[in-house]
């Protein structure tokens, strides 16, 4: 399934938030949306997944979602949004328990997501007690476990130290290179967007319009730190960015 | 940090620790300790003729006293119909006031309607108008039961729309993007959500029903733990006046200890 963001403009208030904003994501590939903080890029995203109202212009879906897709544009929190009343596997079954599934449909998906995210051992564990790294994995099993169409993620790795993040990188392209998937992957990190993207747009400040794109060639599995070429791309990314992030700064100290 | 060169090795100490405190910790003994000093110093001083009888009853003969009660079944009588005032008039007015509080906490419309009406009730001292309950809904149990509902209705109202407004709104959020039911949200978000507020809310609402329970039976009843208390007051006998009281404080420690129970039971979730 593909989405097509068509001039899209939002505010807050007297905030212009988003001016005439186009945006193709490609199915089967990651979409990096980066930009300097406070650029509108979550409100994008969720504008994409109808959380919010544009105040004008469209967001379009092309294409069915695939077949056993329970819910076709499917967030990841940055805050991971865990119940903390439910254990891991409860917080899986919330997004599943509104379909009719039955027990055994349930179970079956529960164990398969909990399996791939290497959640198994923690079925009944209370949120509290896991790692930020853990409780983001259980949000990602409760996103594939209703098999989204599109993947929404917003800034998923923000609330993480640096090692954890490298770590669910890799089990993002994991994830990804087992069943491609179609994704937004919302960020102000440079390396995650340069480690994920196929796709790396580049907002400018606010009001958020398009600055860069940059197509990203080789591999997912492929991508190293000391890769020569995608040390040129980090730096484009960051050339691209460096200006906004200043001017984004400045308004902000001066506000 | 380098010293500097030449000069005379400094004088080393530890640096003083200055952090701790402002934590409570669980200190089981204390309670309890308290209460046995306080009855030892009461029965030594009543015994000793330092306290005289005329003013505090010996917690010995108190003691004597609710043996006795128990023995030749008064207390049942007395006990029985009180709890179930106690019983009947709280359910009907904490379930009414977690709908209430819920319906406020969700739609807008009932919260710009009832907050008001809420609050003008809640400081009405209840027992001011029990003369007009007895007209409304009888002089037996009717009257005791609505005076103890209204009493704990809304103290009941507030505590639950102050934990539905309290819910964590990124949940709903990420239950919406998920595209769950509204009532699905309202059961499985909103309502746990709420829950610790409202069993804290309980508490109060349980303390508030003991008062109320015993004011009604002053006024108006031949059995129940506040007629035995009036009785024993009006007789000056201080033995089986203060009885009452012991049993009306360990009414107070079994709710509040009831609201704990369900407290571990169901927030066992919570981070302790």
């Amino acid at each position: 399934m593909r989405l097509r963001v068509e001039r899209v403009s939002h505010r807050y208030g007297p905030t212009e938030v988003l001016r005439d904003f186009d945006l193709d994501v490609p199915a089967g590939r990651i979409t990096c949306l980066i930009g300097p903080s406070g650029c509108g890029k979550s409100t994008l995203l969720r504008l994409i997944g109808g959380l919010e109202k544009p105040a004008s212009g469209r967001i379009l879906q092309a294409g069915e979602p695939p077949s056993g897709c329970l819910n076709p544009l499917t967030y990841v929190f940055q805050d991971f949004a865990l119940l903390p009343w439910r254990t891991v596997e409860g917080n899986v079954r919330l997004v599943l328990e509104d379909h009719g599934l039955g027990a055994a449909g349930m179970r079956r998906i529960v164990d398969d997501v909990l399996a791939r995210t290497r959640l198994s051992d923690f079925a009944r564990a209370w949120p509290r007690q896991l790692s930020g790294g853990m409780r983001q994995r259980v949000a990602i099993a409760r996103a594939l476990a209703v098999s989204p169409a599109v993947m929404l993620l917003d800034e998923p790795l923000s609330a993480l130290d640096s090692q954890t993040r490298a770590l669910l990188m890799d089990d993002l392209v994991d994830l990804w290179l087992r069943t491609p998937f179609t994704a937004v992957y919302v960020t102000h990190n440079l390396a995650e967007a340069a480690r994920l993207g196929h796709r790396v747009v580049v907002l400018s400040r606010r009001p958020g319009r398009i600055r860069e794109i940059v197509d990203i060639e080789s591999a997912l599995q492929s991508r190293s730190d000391d890769d020569a070429g995608l040390k040129a791309v980090r730096d484009r990314l960051w050339r691209a960015m460096r200006e906004e992030a200043m001017a984004a700064d400045r308004e902000l100290t001066g506000a | 940090m380098r010293e500097p060169a030449g000069e005379p090795e400094a004088e080393t100490r530890e640096v003083p620790f200055r952090g701790g405190g402002f934590a409570p910790r669980p200190r089981r003994w204390a309670g309890p300790l308290v209460f046995v000093l306080l009855i030892g110093l009461l029965e030594w001083g009543t015994r000793t003729g330092f306290i005289s009888s005329l003013t505090l009853p010996r917690p010995s003969a108190v003691f004597a006293t609710l043996v006795q009660l128990w023995q030749s079944g008064a207390l049942a009588e007395h006990l029985l119909p009180s709890l179930q005032r106690l019983a009947l008039g709280s359910l009907m007015g904490i379930s009414a006031g977690i709908a209430v509080g819920v319906a406020i906490g969700l739609f807008s419309l009932v919260r710009a309607g009832l907050v008001p009406l809420v609050a003008a009730l809640f400081p009405v001292p209840k027992i001011a108008l029990l003369p007009l309950f007895v007209i409304w809904f009888g002089i037996d149990e009717g009257s005791k039961n609505a005076l103890i509902a209204l009493g704990t209705f809304t103290p009941t109202v507030v505590a639950t729309y102050g934990g539905v407004d309290n819910v964590d709104r990124t949940l709903i959020r990420m239950a919406q993007s998920f595209d769950l039911s509204w009532w699905s949200i309202v059961r499985k978000i909103v309502l746990p959500g709420a829950l610790p507020a409202i069993l804290s809310g309980l508490r109060v609402s349980l303390a508030i029903a003991i008062i109320l329970l015993v004011a009604a039976e002053m006024l108006g009843a031949n059995r129940g733990i506040g007629a035995y208390v009036l009785e024993a007051g009006s007789l000056y006998d201080l033995e089986r006046l203060f009885a009452g009281v012991v049993i009306l404080s360990l009414l107070g420690i079994a709710s509040s200890w009831l609201v704990s129970r369900a407290e571990k039971l169901l927030l066992a979730w919570r981070p302790r």
